[in-house]
């Protein structure tokens, strides 16, 4: 049986068809189960009447918490336990995130600057309030994150490419370091920076291919959409497959502030963290719905 | 005297008195959608004049607000604004049977809103369905409903949207299948399905029962989901609240008249107000197109309003003779469906729906999460919603009366239809529970047409 308790792993058993195979789509012809019908009944039979008493041995006790925890179960079918990300690598890790970061891509699917459907259905019928009250919830949750299992294939000249540009940038491109804004750990800056560790090689290929295609935005000005716009596929690739490779560092905190450094050009203000900008103090729709 | 169809041949003669039988149908059309232009141009030309010049002198604070809260009532930025966009600035797209239509830009840009619109302009519009420019517009539009609003409303209306700041952005042209959205067919369209309704009052009933029909007869246009619609999506009178099932969206919206499917007529008012207000109340609770209409525009109406749509509404599932309930075979279920059935129940809903379907409350008496044994949503003979719910999860409206609603883990990418359909037989023939099975036919349906 699935639990979403508060203090246990996730170690639900889904479906192995969920695991290995992308979702259903096609029709089940019902003529199929009359035709094995007879043998099968047996079977379900035999198999309920073991497993009835078995089953309900093993119900755990019924829990229910006016919480957020509670409240929020239908983003921890997907992402995990606690926001601890989803098994298959396209649910990203909610807990620990910046609450400002997680609120922002919380409007960013009610609003149409990130698509995906079954995200829109769900913070559709919410207030910017309680959208608000759930990101604070998973931005609270400190949990420890899993080791890294990149391993695609590429060479080491081109990982410390990527090395290199996470931590210095590229001048000659205007392309500032990713520490500059993700924090010198990477580990994301409060309140609307996310970190960049602890995500799948997948999932940040897919954010960062998304953010070339316009798929995904951020409110705008948006940095991002022009840093991306600046780094070609390649670039791009070498930066993720490091990123993905990197343990955590011993605090996988935020932190607190932005290190110092040289402000950000104009070109590359941030209308979803103002705050980065020397010139923040323009007014922006940045951290606002 | 020879008449000149006599020594005619007959094929000839057919084919005379058809083509003159088309053309006074055709002129019948053109009398019926635009003759009252033909008529009475110069007398409207003048009254517009004066409207105008009254209505610009008395364009009052409460006439504005009066206004901004009848397009809360009428739930005009639902279709009239964009995911992310400008409210009210239009650009939407509505899917119907017959294509993409594309809702208008009513803020008040000259060259692509309601700029150069007067107050008639806007009455057409809301009373015949027609454009400013005499083009009949199309009827996802519910121009039947609005043509229930009063002339008084209507320019109350309109004053408020004049205060909105302008926008530009052009309406994209509809992608209706020829000839669907041409102004001939919409004619003959209009001809044979719509005439204006204008509010009429039922002097035997109470002052409050009135309001109540002309909310939810006019601005309300509830019937546009809670009644059905033919072939040609046409559907009937304003107040035919006798249930309907919602095009491509693929919602059932109940019988609002009938017991077993809405419970109305035993409902306490005041529960009926709250799951209006609040998009529960404690015994039931909107979700799919219901929580989003709870959501934009009822939690927003005053009390006295909702109480008078609650009335009314009440009032007609009282006085709709209900049918005899007709005796239900038990399904025979299939002992692998059934087995497979209270698996997945066991699985994915015991926890919160409980083991005999109870269902969970807060401390304070809110439902958390619904019961299922007895749950008229669960016992529809349609078992659409129950299909989307399971589908696509989801929480209920948060509303300022309901602000933490809980929500429902979406199942579409983890349940095959199979198991879907189980389960939902499951608890449809449990506890009591006495519906129809699911079949994996009637969840894939759903879930192909949705895109997932």
């Amino acid at each position: 049986m699935r639990t979403f308790s508060s203090s246990q792993t996730f170690t639900a058993p889904r479906s192995p068809a969920h695991l290995d195979h992308p979702p259903p789509t096609r029709v089940r012809q019902p003529s199929a189960w009359w035709i094995k019908g007879l043998f099968r009944s047996l079977f379900w039979a035999a198999a309920a009447l073991c497993a009835g008493p078995l089953s309900a041995q093993a119900q755990a006790p019924k829990r229910f918490a006016d919480d957020m925890a509670e409240r929020t179960r239908a983003c921890t079918a997907c992402h995990g336990d606690q926001g601890r990300a989803g098994p298959d690598g396209y649910y990203p890790r909610l807990a620990g995130k910046p609450a400002g970061y997680l609120h922002n891509q919380l409007r960013n699917f009610a609003q149409g600057r990130r698509h995906y459907d079954l995200m829109a259905r769900l913070v559709d019928p919410l207030t910017d309030a309680y959208l608000g009250e759930m990101a604070q919830y998973f931005a609270n949750l400190q949990l420890p994150y899993p080791t890294p299992t990149a391993n695609n294939a590429i060479t080491p000249e081109r990982l410390a490419k990527g090395q290199q540009l996470v931590t210095q940038g590229d001048a000659a491109r205007g392309l500032p370091a990713c520490t500059q804004c993700h924090g010198v750990r990477l580990t994301g800056v409060q309140p609307n920076v996310p970190g960049l560790l602890g995500l799948p090689l997948d999932y940040l290929n897919a954010q960062l291919g998304a953010w070339q295609t316009a798929q995904r935005r951020a409110h705008a000005p948006d940095c991002m959409a022009e840093i991306v716009k600046r780094m070609p596929a390649q670039d791009l690739i070498a930066v993720s497959s490091w990123l993905a490779r990197q343990p955590l560092p011993a605090d996988t905190r935020p932190a607190e502030r932005a290190p110092a450094g040289p402000a950000l050009p104009e070109a590359l203000r941030c209308g979803s963290a103002p705050e980065l900008s020397a010139t923040a103090a323009k007014p922006m729709n940045g951290g606002k719905p | 005297m020879k008449r000149p169809w006599q020594g005619m041949h007959p094929v000839k003669r057919l084919g005379w008195v058809t083509l003159i039988s088309l053309a006074v149908l055709a002129m019948c059309v053109v009398w019926d959608n635009w003759g009252d232009l033909l008529l009475h141009t110069p007398t409207t030309a003048t009254q517009i004049t004066t409207t105008e010049t009254a209505q610009t002198q008395q364009a009052s604070a409460d006439q504005i607000e009066q206004g901004r809260y009848l397009a809360l009532a009428g739930n005009c930025m639902a279709c009239h604004t964009t995911r992310g966009g400008t409210p009210l600035a239009g650009g939407r797209r509505i899917d119907t049977p017959f294509g993409g239509v594309y809702s208008s830009n009513l803020t008040p840009d000259p060259a692509t809103g309601l700029g150069r619109w007067s107050a008639q302009d806007f009455w057409q519009a809301l009373h015949r369905g027609r454009s400013k420019d005499a083009r009949l517009l199309a009827p996802a539009f519910p121009y039947n409903h609005t043509s229930v609003i009063t002339r008084q409303d209507s320019d109350s209306i309109f004053v408020w949207l004049n205060t909105l700041p302008p926008v530009v952005q052009a309406q994209p042209v509809h992608t209706l299948v020829w000839p669907v959205g041409t102004q001939p067919a919409l004619a003959v369209w209009r001809s044979l399905f719509f005439e204006p309704s204008p509010f009429q009052a039922d002097k035997s009933q109470s002052a409050e029962w009135n309001r109540g029909a002309y909310l939810v007869q006019g601005l309300g246009h509830c019937a546009a989901c809670h009644g059905p619609r033919n072939a040609l999506g046409a559907s009937g009178p304003v107040s035919d609240l006798s249930g309907g099932l919602m095009p491509v969206v693929n919602w059932y919206a109940p019988d609002l008249t009938r017991e077993a499917e809405s419970g109305l007529a035993s409902t306490p008012v005041t529960e009926i107000v709250r799951l209006l207000r609040t998009g529960g109340s404690s015994t039931a609770q909107t979700s799919g197109p219901m929580g989003e209409v709870v959501q934009h525009s009822l939690q927003h109406l005053k009390e006295t309003d909702l109480h008078a749509m609650a009335v009314y509404l009440q009032s007609r599932a009282q006085s709709t003779p209900q049918p005899v309930p007709a005796e239900v075979k038990p399904s025979r279920i299939s002992l692998q469906v059934a087995t497979q059935g209270a698996k997945v129940y066991e699985r994915q809903c015991l926890q919160c729906h409980g083991e005999q379907g109870e269902g969970i409350q807060t401390a304070s008496g809110e439902v958390a999460y619904p019961a299922l044994a007895g749950n008229r949503s669960v016992l529809l003979s349609d078992p659409t919603n129950l299909v989307q719910l399971v589908l696509y999860g989801g929480y209920g409206p948060a509303t300022a009366g309901h602000p933490r609603p809980f929500g429902m883990p979406p199942a579409v990418l983890e349940l095959q239809d199979r198991d879907i359909a189980a389960v939902l037989t499951h608890l449809r023939t449990r506890w009591g529970n006495q519906a129809s099975e699911v079949t994996p036919l009637q969840v894939n349906r759903i879930r192909a047409a949705q895109g997932q």
